[in-house]
């Protein structure tokens, strides 16, 4: 099983340091989810474990190697990355952003092959998109625009999903849907999953491993039940709140408090 | 000049989504049960999890034929192009003050026939024919390549220094006198890569972006056209018509010698183009899915810049700036094969088929006017860019 | 109620630069009527000026009759092209929008060529330029009429698309023409470079009144652009009418471009970068922007003439060809900033 980690990783655009001596590991085989304030550094940190972005100081270790020493095709048979609203060239079918999933399997004399269409195929079955497959990209909704788009992913059959926000611009039952879709690659397929999140609840209830981020440096990590108190997101996020069970799934809720409506009783 | 951004793909309105019911979860147990312990839900809105690819058979969705995918309508096009361009050779060849019958052309290639056909068609049309062919399919392919790395389908390589690096040196060369010793083909051959070099360094800052090199390709395109409109007003009359016909791209009175080294660098770099295809097609993804697909995001880039601007450079030297070929034969080509980015080889083919048929057209429009083919290629150009606007009105599209 | 913080330096001090930018302008114009290919001594020029006794007929003449309307151009033309290229950056929001796309340098260098070649050697250079001027027009005009073909009107994609087609259409017939004549080459080859140096004083007190016209239409669009700047759904629910904003500022452009390149032939980067070079003084008020460029555009024009007279004595090298060499490496050193980069 491939194992990702971060040590002692420090990243930076230009002068500016986004993420300061960090130390992650990520568990093999469960879905991890990163959450944290705008501009926390955890889209940073998801660039750097996919090796979209050079660390200043530390690295990120792919079974125990620095993923920047190894070669990039390598690296991209064991990790698979979707970075947040990816642009697709205008007019290509769904079939083919897909069958572009399957680039780090191909060579310059083999450029397509009986297992590359079979991948495809499977990826298209599992994220729902085989009748879509001839439709032009920019024709399909947002919602099945994305779901191409983690088709492609599926198809690269990595070992490690990285997701960079992959609910962004969705609307809820897209959202849920799109979240139960990333949870079978991981249920069905074993595959780790580590993605970026907004929403706190979709949050402890996809991830089996939270991670919150705050100033580039990690707050706590562990079982989302453990971890979300309504200390920590006022720490984190600066918001007072109610944490309840979620009714469905019994994980962490967040409930915000606000201005105009406070706490009006204390309830268990 | 002409630098436009691409139109956003935001602007095509989204196609209506099949009706799907939503995800309503029942919220009515009475007692929260973790989702974990479920099994898939089916009652997603696109059955997630139902369909498990194992239990339904995978449909053929594209073969795969001699390690490349099977896209019957690229190789229909590919063969349709390559012998109409065929014929198109064989007919300008056969076309001339002194006509060969069609017949003869063929076998004349291989030196069988009478002599008299064999002298005009093997020693005087033969090489400004390859000429057109070869200039065609450099142009094409480097337009291809191009227009694909930079995500823009109105790229052309006069956007990143190559036509303007040659056309300065061969002007120079011209006005200034030292043109004669180095000769025009190595001058333009020497300024084209020069100036994409310039180019490259100049946008390269922490790597490469392809908008980048538009732009500083915008900049480097001024200094050397103002450069060249001043040689142009310090030139003698003759000097500044030999530039001005060698500008507007030509093909009269080629010879062997400009066939052969542009034959040998088509024989290279087009292949090259055709395998490092893979890597342009991650490319056109966006720099980081491309990484993340593990395409060495700078090493392809350039290379595919090298390529290209080889390509151009050499059929520049060989024929001057032909007009237009590079930036329309791949559009033409994209759209016959239905592609979303324009396919090499075809868009090579296309790129033929247009050159020789407009120095078919420049030979045989005017009675004694030997137009040079840039003129032709020009306005055939116009007329396509206007046709693709119309339809694409029509379609709503937007262009 | 707080009151709302002062703005950033940027914007308080956008107001003193205007005076400044006014009097650098001055300052310009009197170097260019100061400075020429021939060295004068500046006593001399100011005697000629001001019409003072003694003056030298010779000086005076230089003065009056070459530098006089060359600064004149000067300022017409820069400001034309400036005004021009600010607004159909604002009106297309695309950073990269040049008058030159809307196919009037095609036009003119047609027009021109065909006039020469049709009419021969008795055409007078003066007269040029009401050629170049309708064939200008008539390259706008249909890059306008081609872009607009079909459902959803112009789009400036579709006009970009149109406007290469014609710019390739017309270079091709113009390309053929001057092969076919020496003399329309000659001619060509002059206007091309770009040289404030074309027009004579009765010709641009003619065009004058056209492109105040055009510039008073222009900045009157400047309040609108700064709603379309916010996308044009947004402006509609700020009250305005788009194809009304179009409709004015494409006329304003048309004119302003069309006259300056019959002027003073195509001339790059003023139109392209002055409004860019604006913005970073002013921000994104358009009505800023105009008023800085009317004044910025016509500086950097004149100052490039002056240099161009003077680097190269007893020789010049036209206007349009210092513009673009000492623009071209300043626009590379913008496009490797990564603000402009990713604009």
């Amino acid at each position: 099983m491939t194992a990702i980690r971060a040590e002692g990783l420090t990243l930076a655009y230009d002068d500016r340091t986004v993420v300061s001596d960090l130390d992650l590991q990520i568990p093999p085989g469960r879905v991890t989810v990163v959450v944290g304030a705008n501009a926390c550094g955890k889209s940073t940190l998801l660039r750097a474990l996919a090796r979209l972005m050079r660390p200043v100081h530390g690295a990120v270790l792919l079974d125990g190697r620095a993923i920047h020493s190894l070669p990039t095709r390598q690296v991209a048979r064991q990790v698979g990355i979707l970075p947040q609203a990816p642009v697709a060239p205008e007019g290509i079918s769904v079939l083919d952003l897909v069958g572009r999933g399957r680039s780090p399997h191909q060579t310059w004399w083999r450029q397509w092959s009986t297992a590359d269409e079979q991948a495809v195929a499977a990826a298209l079955a599992a994220t729902g998109m085989t009748d879509l497959a001839h439709r032009p990209v920019d024709e399909l909704s947002g919602g099945q625009r994305q779901r191409a788009w983690i088709a492609m992913a599926v198809a690269q059959q990595t070992p490690v999903l990285l997701l960079d926000e992959p609910t962004t611009y969705l609307d809820l039952a897209h959202q849920v849907d799109v979240l139960d879709l990333v949870t079978d690659l991981n249920r069905r397929d074993g595959r780790t999953v580590v993605m970026v999140l907004h929403d706190l609840n979709q949050a402890c209830r996809y991830a089996d491993h939270l991670v919150v981020m705050r100033d580039g440096r990690i707050a706590a990590e562990g079982d989302p039940a453990a971890v979300v108190t309504a200390e920590l997101v006022t720490e984190v996020f600066g918001l007072d709140c109610r944490v309840v069970p979620d009714p469905v799934t019994a994980t962490p809720m967040v409930i915000p408090l606000s201005r105009h409506h406070p706490a009006r009783a204390v309830t268990a | 000049m002409t630098a436009v951004t691409p139109p956003t793909p935001g602007a095509a309105a989204a196609a209506p989504e099949p009706v799907t019911p939503a995800a309503v979860r029942a919220v009515t147990t009475a007692t929260p049960e973790p989702v974990r312990a479920k099994a898939p839900d089916t009652a997603g809105p696109f059955k997630v999890g139902a369909s498990r690819p194992a239990e339904r058979p995978a449909r053929a969705l594209r073969p795969a034929v001699l390690g490349l995918p099977l896209r019957p309508r690229l190789v229909v096009m590919c063969v349709i192009t390559a012998l109409a361009a065929f014929g198109v050779f064989c007919l300008g060849l056969a076309l001339g003050d002194y006509p060969v019958p069609l017949a003869d052309v063929v076998p004349a290639l291989w030196r069988s026939g009478a002599r008299g056909t064999v002298f005009i068609v093997h020693e005087v049309r033969l090489p400004r024919a390859l000429t057109g062919v070869l200039v065609g399919a450099a142009f094409a392919a480097s337009g291809a390549v191009l227009q694909a790395i930079t995500r823009n389908p109105l790229a052309s390589p006069d956007m990143v220094g190559i036509n303007a690096g040659a056309t300065t040196a061969v002007v120079a060369g011209i006005v200034l006198g030292f043109g004669d010793t180095l000769g025009t083909p190595t001058l333009g051959l020497a300024g084209g890569l020069l100036g994409a070099l310039a180019v490259y360094l100049l946008a390269w800052r922490r790597g490469s972006t392809g908008f980048r090199i538009v732009l500083v390709g915008i900049g480097v395109s001024w200094m050397c056209t103002s450069a060249t409109d001043y040689l142009l007003t310090r030139a003698k009359m003759h000097q500044a018509q030999e530039a001005v016909g060698w500008l507007v791209g030509n093909l009269n009175g080629r010879g062997w010698e400009a066939v052969r080294p542009l034959g040998i660098a088509v024989a290279v770099l087009l292949p090259a183009a055709l395998l490092l295809a893979g890597w342009n097609r991650n490319l056109q993804l966006g720099d980081d899915v491309a990484r993340g697909l593990g395409t060495p995001v700078q090493l392809a880039r350039g290379l595919l810049l090298l390529v290209s601007v080889a390509l151009v450079s050499f059929a520049t030297a060989a024929a001057g700036p032909v007009l237009f070929v590079s930036l329309a034969a791949p559009q033409i080509a994209q759209r016959l094969a239905r592609l979303s980015a324009p396919p090499v080889l075809l868009s090579a083919l296309t790129g033929t088929l247009l050159v020789s048929g407009s120095d078919l057209l420049a030979r045989h429009l005017l009675p004694d006017v030997d137009l040079p083919v840039g003129v032709v290629t020009g306005a055939i150009g116009a007329g396509f860019l206007l046709r693709l606007l119309i339809r694409s009105n029509r379609a709503g599209s937007g262009g | 109620m707080t009151p709302v913080p002062p703005p950033p330096a940027r914007l308080r001090h956008a107001a003193a630069y205007l005076p400044a930018a006014a009097v650098l302008l001055a300052v310009l114009c009197l170097l260019s009527l100061a400075f020429g290919s021939r060295a004068v001594p500046i006593a001399q020029v100011a005697d000629a000026l001001f019409d003072r006794a003694g003056a030298d007929p010779q000086i005076e003449a230089i003065v009056w009759n070459v530098r006089m309307p060359r600064t004149a151009a000067g300022l017409l033309v820069g400001a034309a092209l400036g005004l021009a290229g600010a607004l159909m950056q604002g009106l297309t929001r695309n950073p990269l929008a040049d008058p030159g796309l809307l196919g009037v340098s095609a036009g003119a260098s047609f027009a021109i060529v065909l006039a020469v070649a049709a009419f021969g050697a008795s055409t007078a250079p003066t007269n040029l330029i009401w050629y170049a001027f309708a064939g200008a027009l008539a390259g706008a005009v249909s890059v306008h009429l081609l872009g607009g073909l079909g459902r959803g009107g112009a789009t400036p994609v579709k006009t970009a698309l149109a406007g290469i087609a014609v710019t390739f259409l017309l270079g091709s017939f113009t390309s053929a023409l001057v092969l076919r004549s020496p003399l329309a080459l000659d001619r060509f080859r002059f206007w091309a470079a770009g040289s404030l140096t074309s027009a004579d004083a009765a010709t641009l007190w003619q065009v004058t009144p056209l492109l105040a016209a055009a510039a008073v239409l222009a900045l009157a669009t400047a309040p609108a652009l700064n709603s379309l700047a916010l996308g044009e759904d947004v402006a509609v629910a700020l009250g305005r009418r788009v194809g009304l904003i179009r409709l004015r500022a494409t006329l304003a452009i048309t004119v302003l471009a069309g006259t300056a390149v019959a002027v003073a032939g195509p001339i790059v980067f003023i139109g392209l970068v002055t409004p860019h070079l604006a913005r970073m003084v002013t921000g994104p008020d358009h009505r800023r922007i105009l008023a800085l460029t009317l004044l910025g555009a016509p500086s950097l024009l004149i100052a490039a003439d002056v240099l161009g007279r003077v680097v190269a004595r007893p020789e010049e090298i036209q206007a349009g060809i210092v513009v673009a060499f000492l623009g071209g490496p300043f626009f590379i050193a913008l496009a490797r900033r990564r603000r402009l980069a990713e604009m």
